[in-house]
């Protein structure tokens, strides 16, 4: 009864919690790094160091009129922050935190659940994902959101046949689809598969950039152009979501990166005994330093990078990457084959 | 007795939102209940264990294939009326005509279904699988009993997708 309903129940609360407060703080820390990459202090007026900030913006957000436009869909208006923001929360079902751990002797395992086809769900909820931004520019019967919607939509099903061959690199090293399975396959095999598949690792990264629809490849958020993206019309919370649920999908990305390629829970050379005293660190705290460092790339990116011309994109997607990715796969599989 | 409950419940879904599909005038909506009846019969995957096909339900139909149909229903222009059939009942005999084949068709596989469970020894199939997992055991048989129509399969998608080329090709 307590395994099967009580423990699980608590750690969804705990990591959804987490996820949000995280999110509301990764919009502290990307304001505060650009500001600081800028010369500049950022957000100082609320809190020390303007620590208080996320909490001050989420009131506002909150309180602020939300405008449904009158020629919108309505029905679809509404629904699309909430499909936006829902397949970017239930990911994390599957992203393991750690491994098996005692809690008051008690073994409780550090993920919410570990299916058999893991990765593939990851992929496919996020290809769910893509609705939200479809139907907000749709539904807007606005002239820009649509147009951004489109270009949001075109450019994530480009990358994301990138990002999938990749995957399929890395299952293929594995031999496993479970998040939990390819970690523990890394450490059998005494590597990160950074270090074996850089190539899918640089495109996952590349590609992960473009999905969350980041700099440098945020045009769909191109205010010159578009004035606001896809959710120009949106306001209030409902903007709130959209911009919620982008920084949900960083941390995504930023955790299976961090599961596939840098062996998720694992201290470093989790296999020499001789550093054995890192372990002072729990392994969940392995999981966030390293998904961290990946988040403050994404930061530092935008804070370095200007933004690529459509047709780059696209040509970066189409003619480098997926090629790039292809040949990756070829040659894993044939060195597979060959070790065998 | 879970089990058929949840059958019930999802199949009623199923079967609600294919409705939807049919019976809603605006067509970015239609498409959204084919979203939903999608992530249903997924469901059902689910509920059979085969959580392989569910997700590659997911991946494939719902977020790959449906999206697509979203970008040709949002840019194609369905404002103008649709027009009117000139003769609007041959159009009802012809769906009455239609649905009275599937029933019957769905009729026959129950009631041979029906006699032959009894006969079929249980699953024989995966007795002679020596992986387990459930993408193990679709892959082994994918790669074993039915290569053959895994490779036609292929060539069809192969063959369609130079059609597809050659077609717009021709357009440029």
């Amino acid at each position: 009864m307590i395994d099967q309903f009580v423990i699980p129940l608590i750690k969804i609360l705990i990591v959804l919690n987490a996820t949000l407060v995280a999110v509301t703080y990764m919009v502290l820390l990307e304001r505060k790094v650009i500001a600081w990459a800028q010369s500049r202090l950022g957000p100082m007026r609320v809190g020390p160091y303007g620590v208080l900030q996320p909490i001050a913006d989420a009131i506002k957000l909150m309180i602020k009129e939300d405008i449904t436009p009158v020629r919108a869909d309505k029905w679809v208006f509404t629904a699309a922050p909430i499909i936006a923001m829902v397949p970017a929360l239930i990911i994390y079902a599957v992203i393991p935190f750690g491994p098996t751990v005692n809690i008051f002797g008690h073994p409780v395992p550090l993920y919410i659940t570990d299916i058999n086809v893991g990765l593939l769900y990851v992929v496919s909820v996020a290809s769910v994902g893509v609705y939200g931004i479809i139907l907000a520019g749709w539904s807007s019967n606005s002239k820009y959101p649509l147009l951004a919607s489109l270009r949001a939509s075109a450019q994530l099903i480009s990358y994301e046949v990138a990002v999938t061959l990749t995957l399929v690199s890395v299952i293929l090293m594995a031999g496993s689809l479970s998040m939990v399975g390819i970690v523990n396959a890394q450490y059998n095999q005494r590597v990160w598969y950074a270090f074996v598949q850089p190539v899918a690792f640089l495109i996952f990264f590349i590609g992960g950039l473009a999905e969350t629809n980041r700099a440098p490849f945020d045009l769909p958020e191109a205010e010159q152009e578009l004035t606001g993206g896809f959710h120009t019309e949106y306001s209030g919370m409902r903007f709130a979501l959209f911009f919620l649920a982008e920084y949900a999908n960083m941390i995504v990305v930023s955790s299976v990166a961090t599961t596939l390629f840098l062996g998720g829970w694992l201290r470093p050379f989790p296999n020499v005994a001789a550093l054995g005293f890192l372990d002072f660190v729990p392994s969940w705290a392995w999981f966030l330093i390293k998904s961290f460092m990946f988040l403050y790339i994404f930061i530092w990116v935008r804070a370095t990078l200007p933004r690529y011309r459509y047709d780059q994109l696209m040509r970066l997607g189409w003619k480098m990457l997926i090629p790039l990715a292809i040949a990756n796969l070829v040659v894993t599989g044939i060195v597979k084959v060959l070790l065998h | 007795m879970a089990q058929a409950i949840a059958f019930y419940t999802i199949a009623a879904f199923i079967l609600g939102f294919a409705i939807m599909v049919v019976s809603t005038r605006n067509t970015v909506h239609s498409v959204l209940f084919l979203v939903m009846n999608f992530l249903f019969v997924a469901a059902l995957y689910v509920l059979l264990g085969a959580e392989f096909v569910a997700v590659i339900q997911i991946l494939v139909y719902a977020g790959g294939i449906v999206v697509l149909y979203l970008f040709v229903v949002m840019l194609v222009n369905l404002k103008r009326p649709p027009e009117a059939h000139q003769d609007p009942h041959r159009m009802t005999r012809l769906g009455f005509g239609m649905a009275a084949a599937v029933l019957l068709e769905l009729g026959a596989i129950a009631g041979y279904g029906s006699a032959t469970t009894a006969t079929r020894p249980p699953v024989a199939a995966t007795a002679a699988i020596p992986v387990s997992g459930n993408t193990e055991q679709v892959g082994w048989l994918m790669y074993t009993s039915y290569l053959i129509p895994f490779e036609i399969a292929s060539m069809l998608l192969l063959v369609a997708m130079i059609g597809a080329i050659v077609l717009a090709k021709r357009e440029l």
